[in-house]
């Protein structure tokens, strides 16, 4: 395998008296889309922070492509804060140029770099705009371009859909597949299930300052199997259900004329193909499919254990 | 270009482009200099000669009485109810009335004399007027004691005791009054640069704070270096405005020097004034030209090539002293709103400074003046306060000392509460916090 992108090693940040990050472990792998799940106050923030050297963890390491995390190493991150801004008075293309020089891009190459993305984002006419006249969504595409300019292969996003609006929040999308297709490793910090159902190849999911869950999303579902099934069949309710016996627990069921719908649990060391032979004398089937449980369940079912 | 080096230059920039810089560069001069200029320039232009009717029936003032660019003197035998009801029509100001000598008696007489005005007469005219008759009073009575008026005005002229002060350990001496007034000029601008600047770093931190730029910024940099870049660059701010200052008031100052006051107290101007008032009648408008020529003298006497490095010196040390400080506020709260309670124990000291300069301009080698100067967060005032009366040099270094390692320690602390304030939201921090933040 090769060197993550991103290690942090048993790390651990501690405000006065309260610990913020408690022996975090975590891996990034190169190239991924990892997501960085949680509630609110669990530690994200502060990891984020940790990952671009705003704080120092109090104990444990933290490695950047397998060397340990140094100040030379910022130039090779991009950072979107969910808290994120501009200088409200300064022209946009000044601005611009000003945050990609202190990214350690010189002059020319920043100009030359953030003239192709105006082009692509179609914003020519902003450069000698101030950033108060710009909308909201306007002025997080040009936070995005400022993220992304100096081509770093780390990418860090806070809620980065927040703000947009679909068209845009499509094309943002649009530029971080992009941008991890030509090799970028990018981390999402986000509440949002479904970017990550759509985005993510790996999480980690980190509640009271601890990581609770980390993995393959494929695998992590997996793991959180309920050998629930949902299907459809043509057939009689009342023979289907003592066709199962003990063998599944029916969770739903739905009968609209001839045609059902059930969702149901296999029981104990029950499989599909046990099922299968208990019900095809008496229904003809027309879908069989598991239910996988979603990002959303997994992340409510491990951060609140006690409603389940 | 270092990271430091883009902050500053952007905050320079920033500043200097704006309009109010421009505005505060043209206008601070033209203040300074109208405050310099504007009461030379009142005394040398007339505003109205005023005419004053002299009716003087004693007749011993008639055609003696002297004048001056403001008040002219007219002679009339007309009787005072007929003058005093035509005095307004025929453009006369006031009426000055002696009346008939009699039994010989001055003392009676000069009770008598009376002016008259249908209008408002002013502090300096009455005297002016008063001086006149008095002298031609004292005239006649020197002369009814046999003495000469000639002798007499011999002898004042030749009493002239400047008391000029000599300091003992050989420093270069100048007017009590001059170094009072640049003892005085020198703190209030301190005082004000530090304040001024000062709140612009404050400002500028709240500003990239509720912006929420700050965390995309110390992404890129570390807090510290945007801290002292914002600091430095506004310092830059601040001398590139002192120095357009000074150049622009020295202009203004040449200038006016090279015109109007040159040409009133030119050499041949003061010796002619000198022979016209053989009777003395000129003495006091020839002391007053006498002052403001020793006051432009002084000016060019007065160590210009110390004066201005030290100001420039201690209003860097001060500003970075408090701006630091100032920098740590605007870190730890998050709307200019919340600023009050912090900044009022930071500015104490500066404002006690500036209270203290009157006490040490009364004793300005005394120990309290020395202790104010040396301590770090009152010296940049009270030593711009004692300078211009001659400091030691070991007091000035070790004032200067002191004061660079005050602002290390400041900007030390102020950098650990600015770090950990930047990334708070949302609440306004006590005390107590800020100081826990110190051991972060």
């Amino acid at each position: 395998m090769s060197v993550p992108i991103f290690e942090a090693r048993d790390i651990r940040k501690v405000y006065g008296n309260y610990v913020a990050l408690n022996n975090v472990r975590i891996k990034v792998e190169k190239g991924s889309i990892f997501g960085l799940l949680g509630p609110n106050g669990a530690g994200k923030t502060s990891l984020i922070r940790i990952i671009n050297q705003i704080t120092a963890p109090d104990q444990g390491e933290v490695f950047f492509n397998g060397e340990p995390l140094k100040p030379e190493h910022v130039s090779r991150i991009g950072y979107l804060p969910e808290e994120r801004g501009l200088y409200r008075k300064m022209q946009v293309g000044e601005q611009c140029m000003y945050l990609a020089q202190l990214k350690g891009l010189d002059n020319k190459t920043a100009k030359l770099k953030l003239r192709n993305w105006f082009e692509k984002f179609e914003i020519q006419g902003w450069w000698n705009k101030k950033v108060e006249e710009l909308s909201k969504g306007m002025a997080q595409k040009v936070q995005f371009i400022v993220t992304v300019l100096h081509e770093p292969e780390l990418l860090i996003f806070d809620e980065p859909f927040t703000g947009f609006d679909p068209v845009n929040a499509n094309l943002i999308r649009d530029e971080i597949l992009e941008l991890s297709r030509n090799g970028s490793t990018i981390i999402f910090s986000t509440h949002r299930m479904e970017t990550v159902e759509e985005l993510c190849d790996s999480i980690a999911l980190i509640n009271k300052s601890q990581k609770i869950l980390d993995g393959k999303v494929a695998d992590i579902k997996r793991q959180f199997r309920t050998n629930t099934y949902k299907m459809e069949f043509n057939g009689n309710m009342l023979a289907f259900t003592n066709a199962l016996w003990a063998g599944a627990e029916l969770l739903e069921r739905k009968q609209i004329d001839n045609h059902c719908t059930v969702t149901l649990r296999l029981a104990g060391n029950n499989t599909v193909n046990n099922l299968f032979a208990a019900i095809m004398p008496i229904c003809e089937i027309i879908s069989f499919n598991e239910v996988i449980p979603s990002m959303s369940d997994i992340f409510i079912r491990t951060v609140q254990p006690d409603i389940q | 270009m270092g990271k430091v080096g883009l902050i500053i230059r952007r905050e320079y920039l920033t500043r200097v482009r704006k309009k109010s810089f421009l505005l505060m560069t043209i206008l601070g001069p033209l203040i300074m200099g109208a405050i310099m200029v504007v009461p030379v320039w009142m005394a040398s232009v007339n505003v109205s000669v005023k005419k004053v009717l002299v009716l003087d029936e004693a007749g011993f003032i008639e055609g003696l009485l002297q004048e001056n660019d403001d008040v002219k003197f007219f002679y009339t035998r007309t009787p005072l109810k007929k003058s005093l009801a035509t005095l307004d029509a025929d453009g006369y100001f006031a009426l000055v009335h002696v009346p008939r000598f009699q039994e010989n008696d001055i003392n009676h007489l000069q009770r008598q004399i009376k002016l008259y005005s249908a209008k408002q007469v002013s502090l300096s005219m009455k005297l002016f007027v008063r001086n006149q008759i008095e002298k031609q009073i004292e005239r006649l009575k020197l002369q009814s004691q046999g003495v000469d008026q000639d002798l007499v005005d011999n002898v004042k002229k030749t009493v002239n005791v400047p008391l000029e002060i000599i300091p003992l350990e050989g420093e270069k001496g100048s007017g009590v009054e001059m170094n009072t007034a640049l003892g005085m000029i020198g703190g209030v601008l301190i005082y004000l640069f530090i304040f001024l600047f000062g709140a612009q770093v404050m400002r500028g931190v709240i500003e990239e704070k509720t912006n929420r730029i700050v965390e995309v910024i110390i992404s890129s940099v570390k807090p510290f270096q945007l801290m002292m870049g914002k600091i430095l660059g506004i310092a830059l701010v601040g001398l590139t405005q002192f120095l357009l200052w000074v150049i622009l008031t020295g202009t203004i100052y040449t200038v006016f020097m090279g015109t109007v006051v040159k040409e009133k107290l030119s050499a041949d101007k003061m010796e002619a004034l000198m022979k016209q008032s053989p009777d003395g009648t000129a003495v006091a408008d020839y002391d007053e030209l006498k002052q403001t020529q020793q006051m432009v003298n002084e000016v060019s006497r007065i160590n210009w090539g110390l004066m201005i490095p030290c100001f420039i010196f201690y209003f860097l040390g001060g500003y970075l002293l408090y701006g630091a400080m100032f920098a740590a506020i605007g870190g730890a709260v998050d709307s200019e709103a919340d600023t009050q309670q912090f900044m009022l124990p930071v500015s104490a000291p500066l404002i006690f400074s500036f209270v203290m300069a009157q006490t040490v301009l009364n004793d300005p080698n005394g120990s309290l003046a020395v202790w104010l100067s040396i301590i770090p967060f009152t010296s940049p005032i009270i030593m711009m306060v004692r300078l211009p009366f001659g400091v030691h040099y070991s007091e000035v270094l070790l004032s200067m000392g002191m004061l660079i390692l005050g602002f290390i320690f400041t900007t030390w602390a102020a950098a650990k509460i600015y770090r950990t304030g930047i990334l708070m939201y949302g609440k306004r921090p006590t005390w107590r916090e800020m100081l826990r933040w110190l051991r972060y």
